[in-house]
């Protein structure tokens, strides 16, 4: 502690270098920490989303070619399925393409539970809801967002469904909405209508599925369960891929590309890039005071007060910058994932700690060729200006 | 009184390029404790590399160095860095100070190596600065101070570790002559009133005045060394 003011001094030597040292380090973990937050945030989004307890069941070909309805009955008889609903999204916007409603999805609401326990929709609502075929359950966030009201009926225009009766345009009543349990995966965007009036009413693929979702009675065997449903379907035209909630979902954020390898590669080339940066304005600050150096060698300072001067400078240079970077990043994080139009978390902890275990390993390195320097000082040679 | 330094035959030499420069030839010379001693010489003659064995900066080649009653040859880097630390004060001709550091905390660095608490350290920084006499200049920079106080500042913090030899190389040489005489008084003051043994490096005749004892150092040898060791 007593070096500090030593340490903070070598450090606004030149105060110029010194700033814009910081804002370039600062920089770098402020995308080190909106990048990794990014996969984090997935991780966690995936966590606290999916259900162990939860089976999504898609064609194998691919996730667009539909299942047939009537495999419905054929999954409800497998052992350990509990409970199973056929799912097609609505692929809708609200009067504005630019309004997406992406979450709208057709359900068996009767069989609502295969969604899992983080959907809470009073008992009223739902048997309502039952009664109602063109009735639509919706996340509060939907109801802000757009000003609709319970009682209300609403139009969506679906991208690929037609109504038999001609246009993509869906009315539907608004009977309630619902609430996420605590913790759980705070998604208020979904927007729930009935599978048969849905399938009833459009024009095309009429007795299909997008997917099927079940619950399974112990989620140990969900695996298995998977595997017995899959192998129900072999060697037809309609083969299916069963999948655990967590490899799902996993799976379709893969789609947009190998995202922990591209975050990966970017976060290393800006590190790597950073690491000469630091070095060098260590070792240019360092070289500028070599006599002071001396100076201080000859006072009585050994070889490890000296290493200890200039790792601690390097130490509080790089902190300090990653700790302004990583304030930058927890703020602006919730906007990143707002533009992905995904319910904003705050930037992990893992990441902060992630971070400040870089700046720590920056700081070291980067230190390294000014120590190694500092520690063969020739005494008399530096005193004398050679 | 008894002897605080003594060199029996030192030799230095250093390697420039691919050549061998014998620096010191056998220098013998003692200094006794208290005594306040100026080196003169031409430039070159070899007085700064004896002033910087003598303070523990460098080894000697060949020979015996005994300063404060240590053999410094026998001494590694690390235990001689901190034989400095409780034995030696230095002051440089051209001051030295940490640019970045005002004078008080210029003066408490060579306080940082001790386990004196932040307040001990502040009051015998204090009472280094009002020695100087520059009490009221701690919280100024370097920058903002002239040659003399500059140097004034390098005195107290050579003094504030309480050392018992202060060596001095040329502490005159970029101040003026009145500036000049009022350092070289305080020099004289340290050592008559506060017993500091002082070896002082000079080109100016008139600073070296003010010695007890004058020696010459010519082509790495001493010549009118007063105990008869004339090489």
């Amino acid at each position: 502690m007593k070096y500090l003011p030593l340490i903070w001094a070598g450090l606004w030597r030149k105060r110029a270098r010194t700033v814009l040292t910081l804002f370039s380090v600062a920089t770098a973990f402020a995308l080190f920490g909106l990048l990794n937050g990014v996969t984090a945030g997935f991780d966690s989004i995936i966590n606290r989303a999916s259900d162990a307890a939860r089976l999504r069941t898609v064609s194998r070909v691919n996730i667009s070619s539909p299942l047939p309805l009537a495999y419905r009955a054929r999954i409800a008889s497998v052992p350990g399925v509990v409970n199973v609903t056929p799912l097609t999204a609505l692929l809708a916007y609200y009067r504005d393409p630019k309004n997406n409603v992406g979450n709208a999805m057709a359900l068996d609401m009767s069989k609502f539970e295969a969604l899992g326990s983080t959907y809470l929709i009073p008992k009223q609502q739902m048997d309502a809801m039952l009664h109602t075929p063109d009735g639509a359950i919706v996340g509060s966030e939907l109801l802000k967002k757009y000003h609709w009201h319970v009682g209300e009926r609403v139009t969506l225009t679906s991208r690929i469904w037609k109504q038999k009766s001609g246009g993509y345009d869906w009315t539907f009543k608004i009977i309630g909405g619902y609430t996420i349990v605590k913790d759980g995966y705070p998604e208020n965007n979904d927007f729930f209508i009935n599978y048969d009036y849905f399938d009833e009413a459009r024009a095309g693929g009429r007795g299909t599925v997008m997917m099927y979702i079940m619950k399974v009675d112990d989620p140990a065997k969900a695996p298995q369960i998977g595997q017995r449903i899959d192998d129900l379907f072999r060697n037809s035209a309609d083969e299916t891929l069963t999948q655990t909630d967590r490899v799902y979902i996993r799976g379709q954020i893969n789609r947009i590309g190998n995202i922990n390898f591209i975050v990966d590669a970017i976060v290393g080339a800006v590190l790597f890039t950073l690491l000469f940066l630091t070095g060098n304005t260590m070792m240019q600050s360092i070289r500028e005071r070599i006599p002071e150096l001396a100076v201080l060698k000859t006072y009585g300072f050994g070889n490890t007060a000296v290493t200890a001067l200039v790792v601690g400078e390097s130490l509080l240079l790089c902190l300090v910058s990653a700790a302004v970077g990583l304030g930058i990043a927890a703020l602006g994080f919730p906007s990143v994932y707002k533009s992905l139009n995904i319910a904003a978390i705050p930037l992990p902890l893992t990441v902060v700690a992630g971070g400040a275990g870089i700046a720590v390993a920056l700081a070291l390195v980067s230190a390294l060729p000014p120590v190694w320097r500092a520690r063969r000082l020739k005494l008399v040679d530096a005193l004398a200006g050679r | 009184m008894s002897n605080i330094v003594s060199l029996k035959n030192v030799v230095k030499a250093y390697v420039r390029g691919k050549q061998r420069v014998e620096v010191l030839h056998g220098v013998d010379l003692e200094v006794a404790e208290g005594e306040f001693l100026a080196l003169m010489g031409p430039s070159g003659s070899g007085k700064t590399t004896l002033l910087n064995l003598i303070g523990g900066l460098d080894h000697a080649d060949e020979g015996e160095v005994v300063v404060a009653g240590e053999a410094l040859n026998e001494l590694s880097s690390g235990r001689l860095a901190k034989w400095r630390a409780h034995n030696v004060g230095f002051i440089f001709q051209f001051y030295n100070l940490l640019p970045v550091l005002n004078a008080e905390r210029n003066v408490e660095v060579p306080l940082l190596l001790t386990k004196l608490s932040a307040r001990q350290r502040r009051s015998n920084v204090a009472a280094a600065l009002e020695l100087v006499g520059l009490a009221d200049r701690s919280k100024h920079k370097p920058m903002e101070l002239s040659g003399g106080q500059q140097q004034r500042v390098a005195i107290a913090r050579a003094l504030v570790s309480d050392p018992k030899i202060l060596v001095c190389d040329e502490p005159t040489g970029d101040l003026d002559r009145e500036t000049s005489e009022s350092i070289l008084e305080l020099l004289q003051l340290l050592n008559r009133d506060h017993g500091k043994t002082i070896i002082m490096v000079t080109h100016d005749p008139r600073a070296a005045e003010h010695a007890a004892r004058q020696l010459h150092v010519d082509k790495g040898r001493l010549v009118d060394a007063p105990f008869g060791e004339v090489a």
